[in-house]
């Protein structure tokens, strides 16, 4: 009941909107384990979970690790009649290199390749501080922003599921053989999974703000972007 | 989900004359500009926002119809003497079932025909009846079919990027070879303008036309 002194009607101190519904919520320190839902929309507004930062930047660094793997060994090869052909990551993206489809080059390796490596950085550099409570690095919170707004245009696992549907449809066609860049990429979704489950915004966002981020008001009017 | 028809009135952000970030949740008050916790621009729910849906929308629609209609991709078989042919979307479904493989045309058409096309009819109808009054009923429906767009736009995806890999992969000279068409690039673009658009919506304008109290309760009461 003392969250009733904590909160402030004009300024908006101590209180979460749903970023879905609008509808206003005390804060609450919440225990490692326990989930928050909206009261209106019935959304996950915050799921802490016990150690997560540490096992963020792990599962960054391993994506990391294995997108590595992932552009450097041969992904498939195939065979028929003597004939045969291997391909790499790049060659994936290099398929659409000539004419007008010259763009899709680069869209398709920053889908698969960039914003997967960019944000699985972007999050060590956020949580590396926090996680062993010290004050987080300049742009923190500038860096796990960008991080969220790139999260629907990283598409590594729908390349995997495209993948699959390739190989279907290659299958009739000549003998294939995978790669170790293929089962990289199949244990860099698995990695992403895992790191789903320990991911939880509010949290990191409270964290960014009770462990003083160091910003004055100028940095805030230059950090607008748009 | 338990706490539907809630009795108790619920405070919304904007009622209270304060302003929620989308971004981090964190409240200001409405004269803000900016989110000091995470430095997102802060927008306040109302139809304004609706014309970068429409037209995020309207250049997505533009786009998917060269999607359909030039070659997606064209396989060249024992250099051209067994035929090479050239299949749009379509043609490449119908093709499949040509050949009996029904169950793998079913997923494609659904994937690459069904899929966009209500992408495109949900969105509309979603900014059509944004922030007119609803039932909460009807919001809670409203916000589902919201999170089934934004979870499944990405997923179109997929097309491309089957394309990438045939292309790539297929290329044994005499024997076979697939090149990639000029649809690859619009589907591309009508894929992520349409992302675009469903991002753009604001969810908040759902629950915009809602009474504070739930009909139900208050009728209970009079």
């Amino acid at each position: 009941m003392d969250a009733r002194d904590r909160i402030d009607l004009t300024t908006g101190r101590g209180l979460m909107a749903c970023p879905r519904c609008d509808a206003l919520h005390v804060e609450e320190e919440l225990q490692p384990g326990e989930t928050a839902r909206c009261i209106r929309c019935g959304g996950v507004l915050a799921k802490p979970r016990g150690g997560a930062f540490t096992q963020l930047i792990a599962l960054s660094f391993t994506s990391m690790v294995l997108m590595m793997g992932a552009v450097f060994f041969p992904f498939l090869e195939i065979s028929r009649m003597g004939f045969g052909n291997a391909t790499s990551l790049f060659g994936v993206g290099m398929a659409f290199a000539d004419g007008v489809l010259l763009p899709l080059v680069l869209a398709v390796m920053v889908m698969i390749v960039g914003l997967p490596v960019l944000r699985a950085f972007l999050l060590v550099y956020t949580l590396t501080p926090l996680a062993q409570g010290r004050a987080p690095y300049r742009h923190a919170a500038r860096a796990f922003r960008w991080s969220e707004l790139m999260r629907p245009w990283s598409m590594a696992e729908i390349f995997v599921i495209g993948t699959a549907v390739a190989l279907i449809k290659v299958a009739g066609l000549a003998t294939v053989h995978l790669g170790p860049a293929f089962w990289a990429f199949c244990a860099l979704i698995l990695v992403n999974v895992a790191s789903r489950g320990f991911m939880c915004q509010t949290t990191i966002w409270d964290a960014i703000e009770d462990a003083g981020l160091p910003t004055d008001g100028r940095e805030m009017v230059e950090g607008r972007n748009g | 989900m338990s706490e539907d028809g809630h009795p108790a009135p619920i405070l919304t952000a904007h009622r209270a004359g304060l302003l929620g970030c989308r971004s981090c949740g964190r409240v200001w008050p409405q004269d803000r500009q900016t989110c000091d916790r995470c430095g997102a621009d802060l927008v306040p729910p109302d139809r304004r926002g609706l014309q970068k849906v429409w037209a995020w929308w309207a250049a997505g629609l533009i786009m998917y119809v060269p999607a359909n209609l030039f070659p997606m991709m064209r396989t060249q078989t024992f250099a051209g003497l067994q035929g090479s042919s050239e299949a749009t979307i379509l043609q490449g479904v119908v093709e499949l079932m040509h050949y009996g493989n029904y169950d793998i045309a079913i997923i494609v058409f659904v994937a690459s025909v069904v899929v966009p096309v209500a992408k495109f009819l949900a969105i509309a109808w979603l900014a059509m009846v944004a922030g007119r009054p609803a039932t909460v009923e009807q919001a809670h429906t409203r916000l589902k079919i919201y999170e089934v767009v934004e979870f499944i736009g990405r997923w179109s995806m997929i097309d491309v990027f089957v394309v990438a890999i045939l292309s790539a992969l297929v290329q044994l000279g005499f024997v076979a070879s697939i090149h990639p068409g000029p649809a690859a690039v619009s589907f591309a673009l009508s894929v992520a303008f349409t992302m675009l658009s469903a991002q753009s919506f604001d969810p908040r304008l759902i629950w915009r036309g809602l009474p504070l109290r739930s009909r139900t309760a208050t009728e209970g009461q009079d």
